[in-house]
């Protein structure tokens, strides 16, 4: 008998502690804001994704360490995708419903946010594709759930056609000369080539489009091709081992470094390092600050660094795919925090409080300030109608240890590429069944 | 000379040496699949495992390349050891398709095991190997690819040398003609099979030297085995000179065919080209051009 009452004590013990920690997991999980990571720290393109993941997740740490977003918890989950289109899906479906629901998803891919856009759209939460696919999203009267905050491949493209337009004096010194657009022989690669079909045949300079077969491990036969051509600047789109093969197989050609400008997946440190010394003087577009040389890492530093708490194995900081992850994290907070002013200070945000603060999103200079961010993150201005929020972009350049910006944020011509995204995105709205809404 | 022919030139002599480093890669299959008819599809993942060693005792240690790469040798033979035991020798007389898919697996293993030591951080391996392009006329040749293809070739001769005039060499010759009359004559086959992975082990290392060299080293690095594949296909899986001579065809073929069909018919052809000129000759001879006949009686 005493066996017996003693076993009913125990259960009921039992059945206390379960549900008490339900209850305190529950009361946990109603104040954290739940922020799925779609992550690829594993497979070919593993060296930019793991800088990004930590970048990432030590964002979120930070905002956690201290005081969370006017109190309310992040509570970030990876999911591994291998950088590839199926797992990335499932990572989205297996997520998206975790914790308070997911209200935002960073791809991280073209290929996964192509195939996440019309999901995303079902499930009304917001995509933000941060400097890659798909470019025509920035047309906010038809994907308002779809953000390509703060430039895409069109804008920065045009970035990088005024600087080469400044280095030569004037839009009016590019006739007769001659730019080789080498690229990845993919939609990737050949984002930009109608724009610069179009400055081409408008400044009157010769285009030269050199298509390289991925992976691009070997690419003696199109730089032979490209030396011959004497080309007075080069656009590189590679991505992964097609970049520092690029890099160095031009420079054993004897192509300057310092006329090669690549792309934004072109801008990174795995493109660089591994060319070794071929790479100095190489230069890049991108979208946010290099290095580490920003308040916001002494923040990191005492709350997150010191306290043992940096995501992967803390070799990544500082790099360029890490400061993307930090951004990308922070435009993120930033809508979060902005929601809360609108709908209710210390809340969690659900979805369409989410996207209404994503369509109205404005981090300005003060505000990047503020964030100990300034001249890191590019201040952004999103509408209805621009979903990129502004475009800006920079020059980098790489001196062997580390990469230099070489101008300040720079501001794409959005007239001519806007009328690119609408003609684009108006034909996906045609073919999706999507209405285009109005935008005053 | 004539800047036309001066520039075919350039873009032949390019290629051959591109196909020289495809060989260096090519000859690693054809040591394994000769003494043991295992077509080893870990091959690229041995030349990324051992590059990854280099690259990372050297950065992360501090290690000079004088002793990392010897070390790394040593360490491919410690792996050949426990492939044959933990792998091959369960499935000794198994189908092929059997020890095939184990292949699949160890590939994995290699990469899965090199990423969790080193990560997977692109690192440089800079063993000193001048780059400076050199100019002869008008045609610029690379010295990287010089080097390389001078390694290449003293690897070729060291294989050939190993095969015809040492004992063990004779033995591996022994067991690729006949694995029964082998073993009849007291040949043990473990024996053979850790001796033949240790030197493809060590032809992995000299391709992850040389292919991390101009790469930098990265899991994408066992891409290169696509490159090596139509050389095997071309020179014949049990043909060491086969894989010399492909190699240069394969490279010279590619090279010349992005340069005067690419403008063509749109660039980037390189990649899919060098499988049209493997399978074109298959058709004539499925074997390969130095491939041995198989007959199978049934």
């Amino acid at each position: 008998m005493t066996f017996s009452i003693t076993r009913k004590l125990g259960a009921v013990g039992m059945g206390l502690i379960i549900g008490m920690t339900g209850l305190f997991a529950a009361q946990a999980q109603a104040d954290e804001q739940y922020l799925p990571s779609l992550v690829y720290r594993t497979g070919p393109f593993a060296p930019s994704g793991v800088g990004f993941a930590d970048g990432f997740a030590d964002y979120a740490s930070l905002i956690n360490a201290t005081g969370g977003i006017n109190g309310v918890q992040i509570r970030l989950e990876e999911c591994e995708t291998a950088y590839s289109n199926d797992r990335g899906v499932e990572c989205y479906e297996r997520l998206k419903g975790r914790g308070n629901g997911a209200t935002v998803v960073a791809p991280l891919s073209t290929g996964i946010t192509y195939a996440l856009i019309p999901r995303a759209r079902r499930d009304n939460i917001v995509v933000h594709s941060m400097g890659y696919g798909r470019a025509d999203a920035a047309d906010g009267r038809v994907m308002d759930w779809v953000f390509m905050v703060p430039t895409t491949y069109w804008s920065s493209s045009t970035v990088t056609m005024q600087y080469i337009a400044d280095q030569e004096g004037g839009w009016e010194n590019l006739e007769g000369k001659t730019l080789v657009h080498a690229y990845h022989d993919s939609a990737y690669g050949r984002e930009p080539l109608a724009l610069f079909r179009g400055y081409a045949e408008e400044y009157g300079f010769t285009l030269e489009e050199m298509a390289i077969s991925p992976p691009g491990v070997e690419q003696r036969s199109v730089w032979t091709q490209i030396r011959r051509m004497q080309p007075d600047w080069v656009s590189l789109y590679g991505w992964g081992v097609m970049n520092p093969t690029a890099i160095r197989t031009a420079a054993s050609m004897g192509i300057d470094r310092e006329r090669i400008i690549g792309g934004i997946y072109a801008a990174q440190d795995d493109a660089v390092r591994p060319a070794g010394s071929a790479a100095v003087g190489y230069k890049a577009v991108t979208f946010h600050g290099p290095g580490r040389d920003y308040p916001i890492y002494d923040e990191l530093q005492e709350h997150v660094f010191d306290a043992g708490n940096a995501a992967g194995g803390g070799d990544q900081i500082g790099n360029i795919a890490y400061n993307r992850g930090l951004i990308n994290a922070a435009y993120i907070v930033e809508a979060w925090r902005q929601a809360q002013e609108e709908f209710g200070e210390g809340e969690v945000m659900g979805r369409e409080e989410t996207k209404w603060a994503w369509n109205q999103l404005t981090v300005d200079e003060e505000r990047t300030e503020e964030l100990g961010m300034a001249g890191l993150m590019p201040p952004i201005n999103v509408t209805c109608e621009d979903h990129e929020g502004g475009g800006l972009a920079q020059i980098q350049q790489w001196d062997g240890e580390s990469w230099n910006a070489l101008t300040d944020f720079m501001e794409p011509d959005l007239e001519r590429v806007f009328p690119m995204y609408r003609e684009s995105a108006e034909s996906f709205a045609e073919s999706e069944g999507i209405e285009v809404r109005e935008c005053d | 000379m004539p800047i036309e022919l001066s520039f075919f030139l350039e873009v032949l002599v390019g290629g051959l040496l591109a196909g020289m480093m495809y060989s260096l890669v090519a000859l690693g299959f054809v040591l394994i699949f000769k003494a043991s008819g295992i077509f080893n599809f870990a091959q690229a993942a041995m030349v990324l495992f051992a590059a990854m060693f280099i690259a990372g005792m050297h950065q992360r240690y501090g290690v000079p390349f004088w002793l990392a790469i010897p070390l790394t040798i040593v360490l491919m033979i410690g792996v050949a050891w426990i492939i044959e035991r933990v792998v091959l020798r369960p499935l000794v007389n198994q189908e092929p398709i059997i020890m095939f898919m184990s292949t699949i697996g160890i590939f994995f293993a290699l990469i899965g095991f090199a990423e969790m030591i080193w990560g997977s951080r692109s690192r440089s391996l800079d063993i000193g190997i001048p780059q400076d392009p050199i100019f002869v006329g008008d045609m610029l040749f690379q010295s990287y690819d010089l080097v390389a293809g001078g390694i290449a070739l003293v690897l070729v001769l060291l294989l050939a040398l190993f095969a015809q005039r040492t004992r063990m060499g004779r033995v591996l010759r022994a067991v690729a003609d006949d694995h029964q009359a082998a073993q009849a004559v007291g040949i043990r086959l473990s024996t053979v099979w850790v001796v033949v992975w240790s030197i493809a082990g060590f032809v992995a290392v000299v391709a992850g030297v040389v292919w991390g060299g101009n790469l930098g080293v990265q899991p994408v690095m066992v891409d290169v085995a696509f490159k090596a594949l139509p050389v095997l296909l071309l020179g014949g899986l049990t043909s060491i000179h086969g894989a010399i001579i492909a190699g240069l065809i394969i490279g010279a073929g590619e090279s010349l065919a992005e340069v005067y069909l690419g403008p063509i018919i749109g660039g980037g052809i390189d990649n899919w080209f060098a499988y049209v000129i493997a399978m074109a000759f298959m058709v004539y001879r499925p074997e390969g051009m130095f491939g041995e006949k198989i007959i199978e009686r049934i």
